[in-house]
């Protein structure tokens, strides 16, 4: 790299004896004085020092040798769901235990043997290598250039200009078969987003009971979650369903609910809302009765179930959507629809 | 050389066994014109330069530990009944990739210790990438050539976090399923594509039964390999380059200065090695870090309190969390601004400190090779971008663990979120400002320490009464070492006029210039180093005192 081709004045000019050493004189006294003598080691004079190192890295070696067949032992004799107490760290399981230290021992010995070894016993002289520009000299770079242009001349790409637009065109068409192959990774989106299991009639079932529900089980300030009939853990696509069909009630005082909409939609004070958070999908799990907030706890976006479950801090966009429920000619809770809007985090087709 | 004559000794196999193995191997590899140039290749030392060997050894030693996870490890979503000899999960569905990853730390002796090394290094895999980024950022060792080497170790930074990612997802258990709820969530915020996409990544409705094996491939082929190539190349470059090094007596832009990698370096990076391994090892073994069996199977209506991502995507989490929830709707469609907008906030954060080498660069105008680092003093500006960098990404993390943050100090969350929001804006310009002032401070005081000498803590007292602190003159190793780095002088826009009179037009983007080469670089932004003249004047003024 020559200092030619700086554009700007505003590089530091040339300066002294930031380049080249150059031998220290009383002119400069901030030149470069060349790399300091090298300094001998108390191994490199004493023979018995050096003798203390070559034992201390076999010793090193050794303890390695060692642990590596503690760590065989371990494997072998220790029962592998044995749990023992160790004090800070509490009840461990005691295979994983010794086969970590006597591992880790193994490799740490060796490891510093190898570094004792190469600061006390190998040379520690400093010696200087030359670095070279790593851009190619002019006439490389001519040569190159010119090579290519005879290349690109012999190839007739530049006059035939038919072979290199229909290569350029098969080229970028190719690459579409990969596009179209990744089309059957999923379904389209459709309405998917929009339907859940719930419909007029569904019965609300308790999810830790897989009972149906009457009013009278939901006392006042509980937090209930529900799922709709017919949804069995075992079923193929669960996950999916309660995905989407999970439902947390809550029983309030129906003279508690400001919002005209909940009321009409509750039945006897008991509101059923999503428990899909509609930040990023996270389950709803906690519930404070006094407030009849419910708290998302991935991101702390709380909800005023009294109040249409709007968002009252955090950051989801709205709130959740609310499943309008009645009873049934039995006295059941059941769904009287679907949620009336898509459940969970907003997307771009929600509106 | 190859005669017959010269073959013929070895045919007879005088020469030791190892040496005709090299023969061997250089007449069909020609591996001694390689070594001839690298084997006695020179490194230079520095504590600093050991990070980078952190991360390519516990990158080692993930995929050692990775593949033999692969061997039990079966990613699959078929729910199944557990009957393992986990006793508390007697009975519970949940998908095989769970039960696979119970019986790799209950089942397979050793299985654990595997799993949490595997878990570990990619902790310090991440930490290690992080902290070696800052440390080529703040010596300034990405400037030319080394701008395609800094890209290359941003990518794996990048990389390694999605791997991660991945990596924590495949046990599917309730903590890493939530963080894919999260991913999903985020994926569906984007605008037009977000359900596409959602839909194309989980072959269907979420969670779906795809997942995991999906992940799976991405996580051990897919980004390993792509890994495995940029850290093969970003070594290639390394020592096509020549590790750079600090100013010091002997050292210049045109040499290297150290020890030959055979033996010296060879066996301390070699040693280094098997020292991280031990280290990891040893903490897996004492330290427990994601216990899936205390955490049970993922449901996507169920939750544990408390949930973290691993701390590397702690800053993207931050971010989520401090977003105020903003929607747009109209005309039937809705923007997701409270997600979305984090999500490209972690982009474009990203970048800018990926492309920062070109910034700086466009803004010095130097084209010019630079091997010999800066201490971060000498560069203020520099140094006080990157403060503040490190400054917004700190607060996203502890952003990313407000909850935790508030419980542990007994704040309300909401005052956490309030702090996090405004200290994003605010912290680094006051980190900025404070960094800049703490450099110039260390530069005048290398200034003063050049032309009065070092303090040498004996006080002396003058025959008037007055005390005075005796000042030892530096060496000239020391005043060289002080005076090395280079200063810019800031950019102008030159003449506006032309020598005739002619209004020249200035283009937007030369003024841009010229401002920030001014912030860069102009009288408030460092302190003009000691001069010769200035040096004499003061130390043969000394005399007369
Ligand atoms: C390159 C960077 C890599 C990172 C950062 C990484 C990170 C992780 C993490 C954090 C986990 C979760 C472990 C747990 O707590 O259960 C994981 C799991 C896993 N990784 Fe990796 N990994 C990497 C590369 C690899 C490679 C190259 C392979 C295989 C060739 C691999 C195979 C696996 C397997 C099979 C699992 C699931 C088993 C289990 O979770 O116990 N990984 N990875
Ligand atoms: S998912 Fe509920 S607050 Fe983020």
């Amino acid at each position: 790299m020559s200092s030619q081709d700086i554009p700007e004045e505003n590089l530091p000019a040339a300066q002294r004896g930031t380049h080249a050493p150059k031998p220290a004189d009383d002119k400069n006294p901030f030149a470069d004085p060349g790399l300091p003598p090298h300094e001998h080691r108390i191994q490199d004079i004493d023979e018995r020092a050096a003798k203390r190192s070559e034992r201390t890295v076999a010793l090193l070696f050794t303890v390695s040798m060692l642990a590596t067949i503690g760590f065989i032992a371990s494997f072998v004799a220790i029962p592998h769901d044995k749990s023992i107490y160790v004090f800070p760290l509490g009840h461990i399981n005691a295979m994983n235990l010794a086969l970590g230290l006597t591992l880790g021992v193994a490799l740490f010995t060796i490891g510093a043997g190898a570094v004792h070894w190469a600061r006390t016993l190998m040379s520690d002289e400093e010696v200087a290598d030359e670095r070279h520009p790593i851009e190619a000299s002019p006439e490389v770079r001519a040569k190159v250039h010119a090579d290519f242009k005879q290349g690109a001349k012999e190839s007739v790409i530049g006059r035939r200009k038919l072979i290199r637009n229909t290569m350029l065109g098969a080229l970028t068409l190719v690459p579409l078969s990969g596009v179209v192959l990744l089309r059957d990774l999923g379904p389209l989106p459709g309405t998917k987003l929009r339907h859940t299991l719930w419909n007029k009639g569904k019965l609300l079932v308790n999810m830790n009971t897989n009972e149906p529900m009457r009013p009278s089980d939901i006392a006042v300030g509980s937090l209930t979650f529900a799922k709709p009939e017919g949804l069995d853990e075992h079923d193929h696509g669960f996950q999916n369903e309660i995905a989407k069909a999970a439902l947390m009630l809550i029983r309030l005082e129906p003279e508690a609910i400001k919002d005209k909409r909940e009321l009409e939609w509750s039945h006897e004070g008991i509101v059923a809302y999503s428990k899909i958070c509609t930040h990023v999908g996270c389950p709803i799990s906690l519930y404070e009765q006094q407030t009849h907030h419910a708290l998302c706890p991935c991101h702390q976006s709380t909800f005023d179930l009294a109040d249409g479950a709007r968002v009252i801090f955090g950051p989801a966009g709205h709130a959740l959507p609310q499943l309008r429920i009645g009873v049934n000619d039995e006295g059941y809770l059941e769904a009287l629809s679907d949620f009336e809007e898509p459940v969970g985090p907003a997307f771009w087709e929600r509106g | 050389m190859s005669t017959a004559a010269n073959e013929a000794p070895r045919s007879r196999g005088k020469a030791p066994a190892g040496e005709r193995v090299a023969d061997w191997a250089d007449g069909r590899l020609g591996i001694y014109s390689l070594a001839k140039a690298n084997m006695r290749k020179i490194f230079p030392d520095h504590w600093s330069f050991m990070l980078g060997e952190i991360c390519l050894y516990s990158f080692i030693i993930i995929i050692l530990t990775g593949v033999y996870l692969t061997l039990f490890f079966h990613p699959s979503m078929n729910e199944v009944e557990y009957h393992g000899s986990y006793v508390p999960m007697q009975g519970q569905l949940m998908s095989e990739a769970y039960k696979s990853t119970l019986d790799i730390s209950f089942d397979v002796r050793g299985g654990l210790l595997i799993r949490q090394i595997h878990h570990w290094a990619a902790i310090i895999f991440l930490a290690g990438m992080f902290v070696h980024m800052m440390r080529v950022f703040f010596t300034g060792a990405f400037r030319k050539p080394r701008e395609i080497n800094w890209l290359f170790g941003f990518l794996l930074f990048v990389l390694g976090m999605f791997t991660g990612f991945t990596g924590y997802s495949l046990p599917d258990d309730l903590l890493s399923g939530t963080g894919v709820r999260f991913t999903q969530g985020a994926i569906l915020s984007v605008p037009i594509v977000g359900t596409y996409i959602s839909m194309f990544l989980f072959g269907g409705e979420f969670p779906g039964t795809d997942f995991v094996a999906r992940f799976y491939s991405i996580h051990i082929l897919l980004l390993p390999g792509i890994m495995l190539g940029l850290v093969v190349g970003h070594l290639i470059l390394v020592f096509y380059h020549k590790h750079t090094q600090f100013a010091g007596p002997g050292k210049t832009n045109k040499n290297v200065v150290g020890m030959p990698l055979l033996p010296v370096y060879m066996a301390k990076a070699g040693g280094f090695f098997f020292l991280v391994f031990g280290v990891i090892a040893a903490i897996a073994g004492i330290a427990s870090v994601n216990p899936i069996w205390s955490i049970g199977p993922y449901r996507p209506d169920q939750v544990s309190t408390g949930a973290q991502p691993d701390w590397y995507m702690g800053f993207a989490e931050g971010l989520v969390r401090a977003m105020p929830g903003w929607e747009i709707n109209f005309w039937g469609h809705t923007l997701v601004l409270g997600v979305f907008v984090p999500l490209v906030i972690f982009g474009l954060f990203l970048a800018i400190i990926a492309l920062y080498p070109f910034i700086e660069s466009w803004v010095t105008g130097d084209k010019r090779e630079h091997h010999i680092l800066d201490r971060p003093r000498n560069a203020p500006t520099r140094t006080a971008f990157g403060v503040a960098w490190v400054t917004a990404y700190m607060i996203m993390l502890i952003g990313g663990g407000n909850d935790i943050v508030a419980t542990h100090f007994h704040l309300s969350i909401n005052a956490v979120t309030w702090f996090v929001r405004i200290g994003f804006f605010a912290g680094p310009v006051i980190a900025f400002v404070i960094t800049k002032r703490i450099c110039l401070g260390l530069q005048r005081r290398d200034k003063e320490k050049v032309l009065h000498g070092r303090e040498s803590g004996i006080i002396k007292r003058l025959p008037h009464g007055e005390f005075i602190e005796v000042h030892e003159p530096l060496s000239q190793e020391q005043l060289h070492t002080l005076t090395a780095h280079e200063q810019y002088k800031s950019a102008e826009i030159g003449p506006t006029v032309d020598e005739n009179g002619v209004q020249r037009k200035v283009k937007r983007t030369d003024k841009l210039r010229a401002k920030l080469s001014k912030s860069y670089y102009g009288p408030e932004s460092q302190i003009p180093k000691p001069t010769v003249e200035e040096y004499k004047e003061i130390t043969s003024g000394h005399g007369h005192h």
